[in-house]
């Protein structure tokens, strides 16, 4: 089974980027991967809970992983509260550990 | 032997963001026992260039030492650094068209000069890649 590593980059208030990717996994998952979503740098604004993203919930409900760069997270002053409850703070370990186990990596 | 990860790089320095998460992931990588290797296109040729230099801030009143100012060439020599003592590969290719177009020959030793043909070898000799584009 091929398994995918969505890198999200952009504010998903600023592009549709984040939009786009979230359709991209659950595609990937109709299809038969497995598929994680790492958000790194303001890309972790859709994490927050506050955010209330249709897109998030859609992730959730396709039990795709969401992961959020903890360094980005701190970085904006996001703490491990206000995260959305299918969420968790990770560090870029959790994304070479991904790529090491041979996840197809796609950054935005 | 060690697992080995390819990373092409697009961004220049001091332009995005990303180039700070690029030098942290290659950082992740070696610390957790990766090779790795770098594939520096367009503008990221810059990044070991050596020519770059700390500079203090006026505004807040701090000289160059104290301003510590980042320069990513320094990261580059700390990442071959590391590399070395956890006795994993490093390599760094920068990209000859895109660094005869920026005149970027002051680069720290040990980067080599190559082409895209050398992310293509780079991949087919790693265990993974990634390619973290340009915005």
């Amino acid at each position: 089974m091929s398994r995918y590593l969505l890198i999200e980059s952009r504010d998903p208030f600023e592009s549709n980027g984040f939009a786009l990717r979230c359709e991209l996994a659950a595609a990937l998952v109709a299809d038969g991967a497995e598929v994680a979503v790492f958000l790194v740098e303001n890309g972790v604004l859709a994490a927050r809970r506050t955010a209330d993203l249709g897109e998030l919930a859609q992730l959730a409900r396709l039990r795709v992983p969401v992961l959020a760069d903890e360094f980005a997270l701190r970085e904006r002053g996001i703490t491990a509260d206000e995260l959305a409850t299918n969420v968790k703070s990770a560090s870029l370990d959790a994304l070479v550990t991904e790529l090491g186990n041979g996840a197809k990596a796609l950054w935005n | 032997m060690p697992k080995t990860l390819a990373v092409l790089m697009m961004d220049a320095p001091y332009e995005q963001t990303r180039t700070t998460t690029a030098f942290r992931l290659l950082d992740a990588a070696l610390r957790n026992g990766y090779g790795v290797r770098v594939f520096a296109y367009e503008g990221a040729v810059s990044l070991p260039l050596t020519l770059q230099k700390a500079h203090p801030n006026a505004i807040h009143g701090r000289n160059a030492e104290e301003e510590a100012h980042p320069t990513p060439h320094v990261w580059v020599s700390a990442l071959m650094h590391l590399a070395q003592t956890k006795g994993l590969m490093f390599d760094w290719v920068n990209c000859g068209l895109c660094v005869d177009e920026r005149g970027v020959t002051d680069v720290v030793p040990g980067v080599r000069r190559g082409s895209p043909a050398d992310f293509w070898k780079m991949v087919a000799e790693s265990d993974n890649a990634v390619v973290i584009p340009t915005r």
